[in-house]
């Protein structure tokens, strides 16, 4: 019996940072045997990200690290030496996939290319996510989350009118890519299992913010299909609008809440401030009116300065508008309905105890996404991997060791 | 020449808005036969448009002229016609590959014709509120009935279960329960007057209700089963904040906004530059790269004071620092900049509106835009692919579809219909694809 979707396949990681661990992280939640290789000494940079546990800038306790790197076994590998290559290789003719995130000049520098390890292994899926692809001008350029999300995403209308483009907080852009990685990825191994085709997937994080949903395609085609220019707008109280209703964030009692509003909701509005009179009201029988949303604007705000966030939430979820508090981390963390469905989990790793992580990003009915184990320390799996996997002995396993190669 | 990844598979598909639209445009180059079930009966607010005959008035002209997101509410050339639903751009956007077919979902007729549809697809996927499919009666369980190997996938905002399943929440809702509104504002102003109409959730669930499908086919594939898969959106991009998460439950500490800064990276923003409202993104990441900026510039004397000497300095005197980088790219073009850091090995890149991401050199010289032609809009360049595969490569084979466009093939080719058939559901309003049959709600 199979325990889960991926169980079976089997993943070469060799990605660092952000976007092509999330890629991994999410084949290996869901099943997949996924080997990380990192650099001996140092590792993976984000072990030296924060934040860290307690503070503690320690590189087996960064929580960047330990979230991107669940269900993961951890080697070390010098891919530069001679021996690094040739274990690589060894390694690659047992994998289904292969996932790289280096710069696109590494792999061939190295000699690690695509058609070098075609001929390892044929049917061999190999991802390579990188900034701007493995082609083209900006190839060897180097970039970043804003940098990438300013190029490739919608920064130019994200922010307020009158100042400068504002990137999303975070790296959503990173993890974005490392999402639709994981679609591609699964697109070649459908194909290799199907008709025996291995492959080279070339991912540029440039595009997959080019091409995503929110909304930079959109605003693109509206570029090409009418010439609109999408750009940054002022907040709710200095926009021009369109409805009587209000759009965007406002200030309630304790915090904010963000509402939107679509033409035939104005009798829920009515309902949710428990005044009916509204309805009948003069000034608002026309909802298309900038004018009659200055007036109600009067209304609506004095009415939520006297609820709080979580108040007007339940407000709303009862009049059915699309109301939501704007919360802070430790808002979503209590959050009700996520308690409800068991969303959070607990990870115990050895130097942190048990720490509460995000949950399965959707659940399976037939089969489970679970944490087996933690993201592993510095070459945890050595031993497991060289040994009982490629049959070095235990001997030779030292050799490598002094010899920088593990 | 192999086929294409999900050659065979055949999608029918409910989605609405963005996320579910994208997820099932994924899967639609990747080859699957994505069939969207529509209704001639029902308008699908903002996915089609937003209503079914837009006044003029209401078509954007400009980018600044709607609510600052234009761009979502386009029509091709600003015309509307005589099929607004065929020429909404944003439906043009996620449109790609997929097929049209109408079906009544209300009337028993209906939804014998659509089950006929399940019986012979290997997936259903839907976007809808979570009481929809109830109120339709067509939940999992009556599905799997009539196809029991069928894969079913959901992706209401808040999930199938628990106290507030039933939840209305767009993108702006979603992000704002997630925490990552908390998280993007400018540190000078507050959330009400940071205005931010990007909504990283329905990329986010969007991208893993694709990858959702394809894991659950590959175990269909080992095992004959198939199952149902309850996406939460919010719960699909709270692991992309993963960082603001792990810190509270770590240390307890709740993060607050950056804006266009980083935890340890100095200099790190956004920078004016020659022109109007151009901007360069610059991230420096290390003293070496710092050097050579510093080269970059010229040397310029403020570059050597002691406040900007270390990474801590610069962290600590940024406002300053960002004073005297600007007056640097103020005198410069974007490109200009990206190009002169670029070759100093910085990460910098022009903000590119949409007009510069179209020409922009990169994504032309990768083909990123395809020409596609479509009965309604004309011929245009599209955004494209989002990878590239060696073996099977990917493009646009198809039009985003028309309303109904491929009602004939669904009945006829999938179904087997005989014209007799197909003219009796036509006649009964069944199926159609010509007119919405609704009141207007003005």
């Amino acid at each position: 019996m199979l325990e889960q979707a991926l169980s079976g396949v089997k993943v070469l990681d060799l990605t660092w940072h952000i976007a092509g661990p999330y890629c991994t992280k999410l084949l290996a939640d869901y099943g997949a045997d996924v080997i990380k290789v990192e650099r001996p000494g140092e590792g993976d940079p984000t072990r030296a990200m924060g934040p860290f546990f307690k503070d503690d800038p320690h590189p087996e306790k960064s929580g960047l690290f330990l979230h991107l790197n669940t269900n993961k076994k951890g080697i070390t590998l010098n891919l530069k030496s001679a021996t690094g290559k040739k274990i690589l290789k060894q390694l690659v003719a047992d994998s289904d996939i292969l996932v790289e995130s280096f710069r696109p000049h590494v792999m061939p520098s190295l000699g690690l290319d695509y058609q070098a390890l075609e001929k390892v292994n044929p049917r061999l899926v190999m991802v390579s996510v990188s900034s701007f692809g493995q082609t083209g001008p900006y190839r060897d350029f180097k970039a970043s989350e804003i940098v990438e999300y300013a190029m490739g995403g919608e920064m130019y209308s994200t922010g307020t009118a009158g100042r400068e483009p504002l990137k999303l907080g975070g790296n959503v852009i990173q993890y974005q890519a490392g999402t639709v990685a994981a679609v591609a990825t699964m697109g070649a191994l459908y194909a290799a299992e199907d008709q025996g085709t291995g492959q080279h997937v070339d991912i540029s994080i440039m595009e997959t913010q080019a091409g995503s949903a929110d909304r930079r395609i959109m605003y693109i085609l509206s570029y090409i299909m009418a010439g609109v220019i999408t750009t940054r707008w002022p907040p709710p109280r200095e926009a021009v609008r369109m409805l009587i209703m209000p759009q965007g964030v406002y200030p309630c009692k304790d915090g904010f809440v963000n509402t939107l509003s679509l033409p035939q909701w104005w009798s829920r509005y009515i309902e949710a401030l428990g005044m009916p009179e509204l309805k009948d009201d003069p000034r608002f029988q026309n909802i298309y009116s900038a004018e009659a949303g200055m007036e109600f604007d009067a209304i609506w705000y004095s009415w939520l300065a006297d609820h709080d966030k979580q108040e007007l939430f339940d407000i709303f979820l009862k009049s059915k508008i699309a109301s939501a508090p704007v919360n802070s981390p430790e808002d979503l963390l209590k959050y009700t309905q996520l308690k409800a469905r068991e969303y959070f989990v607990e990870v115990d790793h050895p130097e942190t105890g048990k720490v509460t992580y995000p949950g399965a990003p959707f659940k399976m009915s037939e089969t489970s996404w679970k944490i087996r184990q933690p993201a592993p320390l510095l070459g945890q799996h050595n031993e497991e991997i060289y040994c009982r996997l490629l049959g070095y002995t235990r001997e030779e396993l030292m050799k490598l060791r002094e010899g920088g190669i593990i | 020449m192999a086929k294409l990844p999900l050659e065979g598979v055949r999608v029918v598909a409910l989605p609405v808005v963005f996320a579910g639209p994208f997820a099932t445009m994924l899967l639609a180059d990747l080859g699957a036969e994505v069939i969207l079930v529509e209704s001639i009966h029902h308008f699908p607010t903002i996915t089609r448009g937003y209503m079914p005959k837009p006044p003029q008035f209401l078509v954007p002209t400009t980018g600044a002229t709607f609510g600052g997101s234009g761009g979502i509410q386009t029509y091709v050339d600003h015309w509307a016609g005589d099929r607004p639903w065929d020429r909404f751009v944003m439906f043009h956007a996620l449109g790609r590959n997929k097929l049209s077919c109408c079906i009544d979902l209300t009337r028993p007729e209906g939804v014998e014709v659509f089950k006929r549809l399940i019986k012979v697809s290997d997936i259903f996927f839907e976007s809808n509120a979570a009481d929809t499919m109830e109120k339709l009666n067509l939940t999992y369980d009556v599905l799997k009935e009539v196809n029991p190997a069928i894969i079913y996938l959901s992706m209401p905002g808040l999930g199938c279960s628990g106290p507030h399943k039933y939840c209305t929440v767009f993108g702006a809702q979603l992000q704002a329960l997630a925490g990552h509104t908390w998280l993007t504002r400018y540190p000078d102003l507050d959330y009400t007057t940071t205005q931010s109409l990007i909504f990283h959730s329905d990329a986010a669930s969007g991208a893993t209700a694709a990858f959702a499908i394809l894991c659950a086919l590959r175990y269909r594939k080992r095992t004959g089963k198939g199952q149902f898969i309850d996406l939460a959106q919010l719960e699909s991009v709270i692991p992309h904040l993963g960082e603001a998460i792990m810190d509270y439950t770590m240390n307890g500490r709740v993060q607050e906004p950056l804006g266009n800064r980083h935890p340890f990276m100095a200099p790190h923003g956004v920078y004016r530059c020659l022109g109007e409202d151009k901007w360069v993104a610059i991230s420096v990441s290390s003293e070496e790269e710092w050097q050579r900026l510093c080269r970059a510039l010229g040397t310029p004397p403020w570059s050597k004071e002691e406040r900007f000497s270390t990474p801590l300095n610069r962290l600590e005197n940024q406002d300053e620092m960002d004073k005297y980088i600007e007056e640097w790219t103020c005198r410069h073009d974007n490109y200009e900049v990206m190009y002169i850091l670029q070759k100093e090995g910085i990460a910098a890149g022009p903000v590119l509106d949409q007009r510069d991401a179209f020409h922009n050199a990169q994504l032309a010289s990768r083909g990123f835009f395809e020409v596609v032609s479509h009965r309604e809009a004309g011929t245009h360049l599209y955004p494209g692919m989002l990878w590239k595969m060696g073996s099977t490569p990917l493009s646009i084979r198809k039009p985003p579809p028309c309303l109904g466009e491929h009602n004939d093939y669904v009945f006829k080719e999938v179904l087997g219909m005989s014209s007799d058939e197909i003219a009796e559901l036509e006649k009964k309003k069944l199926i159609g694809g010509d007119e919405y049959i609704m009141e207007s709600i003005f």
